[in-house]
């Protein structure tokens, strides 16, 4: 397993790449992306059983990202992960790419084909009841975003997956409190969330949704068996770039030359950093 | 459903009463998932509305209950799919093909995921129930999706093939089931997903008819010729998409008159997907669309509203008498 230490640069370098390919795009979902990516670095490198090689395996782990808008967030690490190779992501939403603006099938790794929300629940429980019917070890885990939790097909899924005894799925719930239209709170309230999961008759864990350690410990095993698992992590929107950090005109923003320098800057400092701490 | 002379008219021609296509697709399922343990059903409280009681019964391990949650049932059909399974949502069609239209759209078709969507008691077959009830608006709906073939079977024969040829398919299928009983159409044979069937030959006139309104287009032929002497070809159409578009071509190029029959609003079903074939063709013969009209319809019976719209052997042969001037 990698280190933390490991694991720490992989989020860094995962953010500048992500910013990189927004960038070069000129298109993207920014804040989402970067507050998800430390939930996508602990999932690929620790959690999942899956690989390139074994990406058409049935016994192989699910990984479907509800919140199909940080897609770019995904993008870069599947393409580290060596689905693809990076440069692919030069054509990233233009004309006649395969690299849509959301999660396709026609790219190498992605399991589903999602972006529009309330969709990724549903499906991961009828893979994991799939699982249960055949006794395959497999776990199903998916990302939610908070503001896509307003979606009323999520707690239908919610319901069946108690139902089934699903603690072969995992629902991951990205909380960084922001949507398109601002606060989450404001503009269609889910809290108390994890008490909303408990009372669907989910196990459920809140977690510092940047904290490698506590993501590791949340998602390395069901929580309960006989329950799906609720993880909710609390994450900050633009998480790792000073002035999009919790700032909601990042959910699509695309830096300028001048922002996208300064969060580079701010984002090879801390590798800098890292490297030094190492040493 | 039938008047006295459309019963005789059918006793002349020596059709004999079928059953329900929803009785012989839950059959022709339950042999199915016999053979091949991949098979799963999945049922949102509809396992007895869609007669999979005795399926339930004898194959317990291969069934999902998902309760009421349309959404939910086609999400969960299409994850059960992408892990293998070989998979029949049921669900009314009036739901089945619009609370879960986003999941068929994106989770089924776009994902491609091998899920039969399965509509039962489609069209008006819950008749006094009303427009709740009723789905005269899933052709259009799901013409409109790309990757998505749509069956609707005109009788028990049709039923049972569809439900085979979709299992065997690795592609999105709906398939549309009433539930009244069927006289048997006079053909078995032919019966290919994307083909059109022609039961009765003529070269005068044609019926372009799908579903449960076939036998009501045969009759009505065979009205015509003894009354009038008109020839009509009749060609159940049971593949709504892809359609064969080569039958519809052949029939407005030899036949003066085209009338189009489905148990479906007029809008954007089978009438005007012939209509559009045969526009953008050289061929110009009279056409006309015979279904719902853009109205909510009148409270009956499937059988009241089918004759109070014309889709009976009286109203279609007044229909091509009127169009034909004979």
């Amino acid at each position: 397993m990698l280190t933390n230490m490991q694991l720490t640069r992989k989020s860094l370098e995962y953010r500048r790449d992500t910013l990189r390919w927004i960038k070069h795009a000129g298109a993207g979902h920014t804040g989402g992306s970067l507050s998800c990516l430390d939930i996508l670095n602990v999932l690929y490198n620790r959690i999942l059983r899956v690989s390139p090689q074994t990406f058409t395996s049935s016994t192989r782990d699910r990984y479907v990202q509800s919140k199909g808008h940080s897609v770019e967030a995904l993008f870069v690490v599947l393409a580290e992960q060596g689905y693809f190779h990076e440069s692919e992501l030069e054509t990233l939403c233009q004309y006649q790419s395969h690299f849509v603006g959301h999660p396709t099938r026609k790219i190498p790794g992605v399991e589903q084909n999602t972006g529009a929300l309330g969709h990724g629940l549903p499906i991961c429980t009828g893979m994991a009841i799939g699982a249960k019917m055949d006794n395959a070890d497999f776990r199903v885990f998916t990302l939610l975003g908070d503001g896509e939790i307003a979606e009323g097909s999520n707690w239908e899924a919610a319901m069946a997956a108690s139902h089934y005894k699903l603690d072969n799925l995992t629902a991951i719930v990205d909380c960084n409190t922001l949507q398109i239209s601002g606060r989450t709170s404001d503009v269609m309230n889910n809290e108390p969330l994890a008490e909303k999961f408990e009372a669907f008759g989910w196990a459920v864990k809140t977690v510092d949704g940047h904290d490698l350690t506590a993501l590791t410990e949340a998602l390395e095993k069901p929580l309960v068996l006989g329950k799906p698992s609720a993880i909710i992590a609390r994450t900050t929107k633009g998480k790792g770039v000073s002035f999009m950090e919790d700032v909601g005109k990042w959910h699509h923003g695309v830096p300028n030359d001048d922002e996208y320098a300064r969060a580079l800057a701010e984002i090879n400092t801390a590798l800098a950093a890292l490297k030094e701490d190492s040493l | 459903m039938y008047s006295n002379a459309a019963k005789a008219m059918a006793a002349q021609l020596g059709l004999t009463q079928g059953r329900a296509n929803l009785e012989v697709f839950a059959e022709t399922l339950q042999q199915l998932a016999t053979q091949d343990s991949r098979l799963t059903a999945v049922t949102s409280d509809s396992r007895g509305s869609g007669k999979l009681g005795p399926y339930s019964q004898a194959l317990p391990k291969q069934i999902v209950e998902v309760g009421i949650a349309e959404q939910n049932l086609v999400g969960i059909a299409a994850g059960l799919a992408s892990v293998g399974k070989n998979v029949f949502a049921v669900s009314p069609a009036c739901f089945l093909t619009a609370r879960s239209f986003e999941q068929i759209k994106n989770d089924v078709a776009y994902s491609d995921n091998h899920v039969t969507l399965v509509g039962i008691s489609a069209g008006v077959s819950y008749g006094a129930l009303g427009t709740t009830h009723h789905s005269l608006h899933d052709f259009a709906a799901l013409r409109a999706v790309n990757n998505m073939t749509i069956v609707a079977p005109a009788d028990n024969f049709e039923a049972i093939e569809s439900v085979k040829a979709s299992a065997a398919s690795n592609s999105p299928v709906y398939l549309r089931f009433g539930k009244a009983p069927l006289y048997d159409l006079p053909k078995h044979a032919d019966f290919i997903l994307g083909k059109a069937r022609t039961i009765r030959e003529g070269n005068d006139a044609a019926f372009i008819a799908t579903g449960e309104t076939v036998i009501h287009a045969l009759l009505a032929a065979a009205h015509l010729e003894q009354s009038t002497g008109l020839q009509c070809r009749v060609i159940s159409m049971p593949s709504i998409k892809p359609l064969d578009t080569a039958a519809i071509l052949a029939a407005a190029a030899e036949c003066k008159a085209v009338v189009t029959v489905e148990e479906h609003m007029v809008n954007g079903g089978l009438g005007e997907a012939c209509a559009a074939v045969i526009a953008q063709s050289a061929f110009k013969p009279i056409l006309k669309i015979c279904g719902i009209p853009d109205e909510y319809t009148v409270t009956g019976s499937q059988a009241d509203i089918f004759s109070h719209y014309g889709i009976s052997m009286e109203g279609l042969a007044k229909t091509m008498q009127t169009i034909l001037s004979v």
